[in-house]
């Protein structure tokens, strides 16, 4: 039961991560889901990151992390901000209903 | 012993906020679980020994992008889209999609734990701490990087805000 924490934990862990918010950006409708779950695909990068930084007792990998984190909040702030522009000129926030280029 | 239960606590606090977020029909209830996501994540932080990231993680994510995302959701109305059904056509072959990809990376993951010898670290060399040891590389290693965040923070600011005005 109680073995040692090693680094392979740490990127299993990450790959579910991922998993799970690609799931949630392919398969919901809702807009700001979908952008949550962006922010879980982001978190999974920093996970693998921080575990690898770890593991070579090199601090790259942290500035990384920082940097990834700084994208996503840039990204969060203008996909929402986009979602209100959206909002205010087609009343919906699902993803399917918007298909003004679509063929 | 104790990092072990520490770490499938955080583990289970990260996969089952993030399962939750992905499934709940109220966007607010999706936000909560989204939170206890990010804060799990935070704890894998600190048993990593990257404490600042752990502080950096909780102010940011929990205190800042959060409130932005609760904000959105008072302001967008989605009361309609709560009663539509939650998923869309394709959600089985994303389902299966996803399924296979993480088929393929758990394979990876087995076949190279044994070429990378990923179970024991290499020896602790330096004895600053983690925010002086990070305060160092950031601004004389990675400064160029660094400015263009700033940069990229001040597009965004002016997206967002250009975004969010009534009538461009």
């Amino acid at each position: 039961m109680f073995h040692p924490i090693t680094t392979v934990h740490y990127l299993v862990l990450s790959a579910a991560l991922l998993a799970i918010g690609v799931i949630g950006v392919l398969a919901r409708r809702n807009i700001v889901i979908i952008l949550m779950s962006i922010e879980l695909i982001l978190n999974a990068v920093n996970i693998n990151l921080i575990a690898f930084s770890h593991y070579f007792r090199q601090v790259s990998g942290q500035i990384f992390a920082i940097f990834v984190i700084t994208v996503a909040v840039a990204e969060a702030a203008v996909g929402l901000g986009i979602l209100i522009a959206l909002f205010r000129n087609k009343q919906t926030v699902l993803a399917d209903e918007i298909n003004l280029l679509k063929w | 012993m104790t990092e072990t239960i520490f770490f499938y606590a955080f583990a289970l606090l990260t996969l089952g906020g993030g399962v939750l977020t992905i499934t709940r029909r109220n966007a607010v209830h999706s936000a909560i679980a989204l939170i206890v996501s990010l804060a799990g994540v935070a704890g894998l932080f600190l048993l990593q020994h990257a404490e600042f990231l752990f502080a950096v993680q909780i102010i940011l994510y929990v205190g800042g992008v959060m409130l932005l995302y609760l904000f959105v959701i008072m302001l967008v109305n989605l009361d309609e889209a709560a009663r539509q059904p939650q998923f869309n056509k394709q959600w089985w072959l994303a389902l299966a999609c996803v399924l296979v990809v993480g088929l393929e990376l758990f394979y990876f993951i087995r076949k190279g734990a044994g070429a990378f010898r990923l179970a024991e670290p290499s020896p602790q060399t330096s004895t600053l701490g983690n925010t002086e040891q990070l305060a160092d590389v950031l601004f004389s290693q990675y400064l160029l990087p660094f400015e263009l965040a700033s940069v990229l923070l001040l597009v965004a600011i002016v997206g967002s805000v250009l975004m969010g005005k009534k009538e461009v």
